[in-house]
């Protein structure tokens, strides 16, 4: 349950890193942990970190950008890094481009983002 | 059915019955791909199809069974539900290209991702057979 | 005796007798080759097959010969290699299959003289002729599949050479995309663009059409997809080389560049990437040019 997602907080940042294997009930119950953690917490920013997922599909790419979208209404930046080359050319394929969401190449340059407050 | 060659062999069925069941259908796919040695764009954009067909069976047709056929060429996936069916399938085909606020089916996003994409549906069920190339 | 055994013991027994006289035969159809195969080669590719011949045939169903059992696997490989020697230096398939063929000749020799009973020898000739058909029509498919591997890698090569991602700075590919682009050739440009990305860590991209003979819909889709692919992945995407004419063409069609940065030039694209990794741009002064500058400001971007 909360293996397949796990949160960190670094420097005032959330740090959550997302395994393969996640299922639905999992992402959703992320998403919840997330807002929650993001509220309760005075958080600069979150980075969600995907290089372990081999697969988005649109149930999951539509959860990434809720939980952008809400992060943002909690004023707080949401950086989903680590894309890979694979998902990021599937998704443009399905017509998500998740305009609402940030990116970075990795947590560092997210991290450095988020600093500089971009 | 001749949707899927004579020659390929039969991996195995995944029931879907849970929303946990959507990762399983995907890893099973998942596997399939590994095992023809297909490449990592072609891997995601099939199995990412089967996530989709899944779901659906799932959210809209109540659960249902995802057979994982394979030859060398290919894997075939067959996604089986006993649902209620779709009424309109051309308006569900083109209401997968979900932007990331409406609920759209997913099946449109399918059709575009599988190589070979066959949809038969009636009020007593719905089946997909999909091909990865 | 069953079908097949005389010419089992044509094989063994008169092994070195068929080999002298399949290279005759060879040399008397014009197959073998020796402008671009030395004697020796010849010699030792026959002698190759012939031996994997007898050993599969030893083995093997001669009545009913399926080469894909494992009895003959040692004559697929020996066939393959042989073919693959052949396509490499050019000889055509007609060529090889023949190569093959000419085995008939003293192997029909050598039966007639073994047998006296013209239906036994005519049993046995059909054994013999269906083993050599059947030799040689995998020999084809083996040669042509050989070929589109070939084709294919080349194909894939001149992809590669067509568009180069090139580094033009620490953090900054350009892509000069040149000549036409169509669906294949858009994805396999994506593919290579993003593990670029992912390989040296770029945070800028420069798509560059200025080679690019013409923009329609299609293109514009496969570029906008382009850049989204590459915003996901945590880069900024510029399209350079954008001329008054497809800017035009654009507008007309209806494209919506949307967020998507553009410039005239890779020139243009480059500056604007220095400017957001932080890098200054400023020219070295000499010190006569110096003296001659009250400001003493070089050149700024």
């Amino acid at each position: 349950m909360s293996d397949a997602a796990s949160l960190f907080k670094v420097n005032g940042v959330l740090l959550v890193a997302i395994r393969e294997d996640i299922d639905d009930t999992d992402i959703v119950d992320l998403q919840d942990r997330l807002s929650n953690a993001v509220n309760d917490e005075a958080v600069d920013g979150v980075v969600i970190d995907i290089s372990a997922l081999e697969i988005v599909d649109t149930f999951v790419g539509r959860v990434l950008g809720q939980l952008a979208k809400i992060a943002h209404l909690l004023s707080s930046d949401t950086y989903v890094v680590g894309m890979r080359p694979a998902v990021a050319m599937t998704l443009v394929e399905l017509g998500m481009t998740l305009p609402e969401m940030r990116t970075a190449l990795d947590v560092d340059q997210a991290m450095r983002r988020i600093r500089e407050g971009e | 059915m001749s949707f899927v060659p004579e020659a390929a062999q039969h991996l195995e069925t995944a029931a879907i019955k849970t929303e946990r069941d959507v990762a399983t259908a995907r890893r099973a796919a998942s596997r399939a791909m590994d095992a023809i040695g297909a490449r990592a764009v072609a891997k995601a954009r099939f199995v990412t199809a089967v996530s989709e067909v899944a779901r659906n069976a799932l959210i809209h047709g109540g659960g249902g069974r995802l057979a994982v056929h394979a030859d060398e060429r290919a894997v075939y996936v067959i996604c089986a539900d006993d649902g209620p069916g779709i009424d309109d399938v051309d308006a569900a085909l083109k209401d997968g290209f979900s932007t990331s606020d409406s609920l759209g089916k997913g099946l449109g996003g399918a059709q575009r991702l599988a190589a070979r994409f066959e949809i038969e549906t009636s009020p007593k069920g719905t089946t997909i057979r999909m091909a990865s190339a | 005796m069953s079908a097949g055994q005389e010419t089992l013991k044509v094989l063994a027994e008169r092994f070195d007798d068929l080999l002298l006289r399949w290279t005759e035969a060879q040399s008397e159809e014009g197959v073998q080759r020796t402008d671009v195969f030395s004697k020796k080669e010849v010699r030792e590719q026959s002698t190759r097959l012939l031996r994997a011949f007898l050993d599969g045939a030893k083995g093997g169903d001669l009545d009913d010969p399926d080469l894909s059992t494992e009895s003959w696997a040692d004559l697929r490989d020996a066939l393959r290699e042989v073919s693959e020697e052949r396509t490499e230096r050019g000889v055509t398939p007609t060529q090889m299959a023949t190569f093959i063929h000419a085995l008939k000749t003293p192997l029909f020799e050598f039966l007639t003289d073994r047998i006296d009973d013209s239906k036994a020898l005519a049993a046995e000739l059909i054994v013999a002729a269906r083993l050599v058909d059947a030799f040689a029509l995998h020999t084809t498919e083996a040669f042509i599949e050989h070929r589109e591997k070939v084709i294919e890698r080349q194909r894939a090569e001149m992809i590669e050479l067509s568009s180069p991602v090139v580094e033009l700075w620490k953090g900054i590919l350009a892509i000069p995309l040149i000549g036409a682009l169509d669906s294949a050739r858009a994805q396999e440009v994506m593919e290579n663009l993003l593990e670029a990305i992912v390989e040296r860590q770029a945070e800028i991209v420069i798509v560059d059409i200025t080679g690019v003979r013409t923009v329609d819909t299609q293109v514009a889709q496969h570029l906008l997809r382009t850049a989204a692919a590459v915003r996901l992945m945590g880069a900024e995407c510029i399209i350079s080389g954008i001329s008054p004419t497809i800017a035009q063409t654009m507008v007309q069609l209806g494209v919506d560049v949307g967020e998507v940065l553009t410039r005239a030039s890779i020139r243009d694209a480059l500056v604007h990437g220095f400017n957001k990794l932080g890098w200054d741009i400023q020219s070295i002064k000499r010190p006569d040019e110096h003296a001659g500058r009250r400001d003493g400001r070089g050149g700024r971007v």
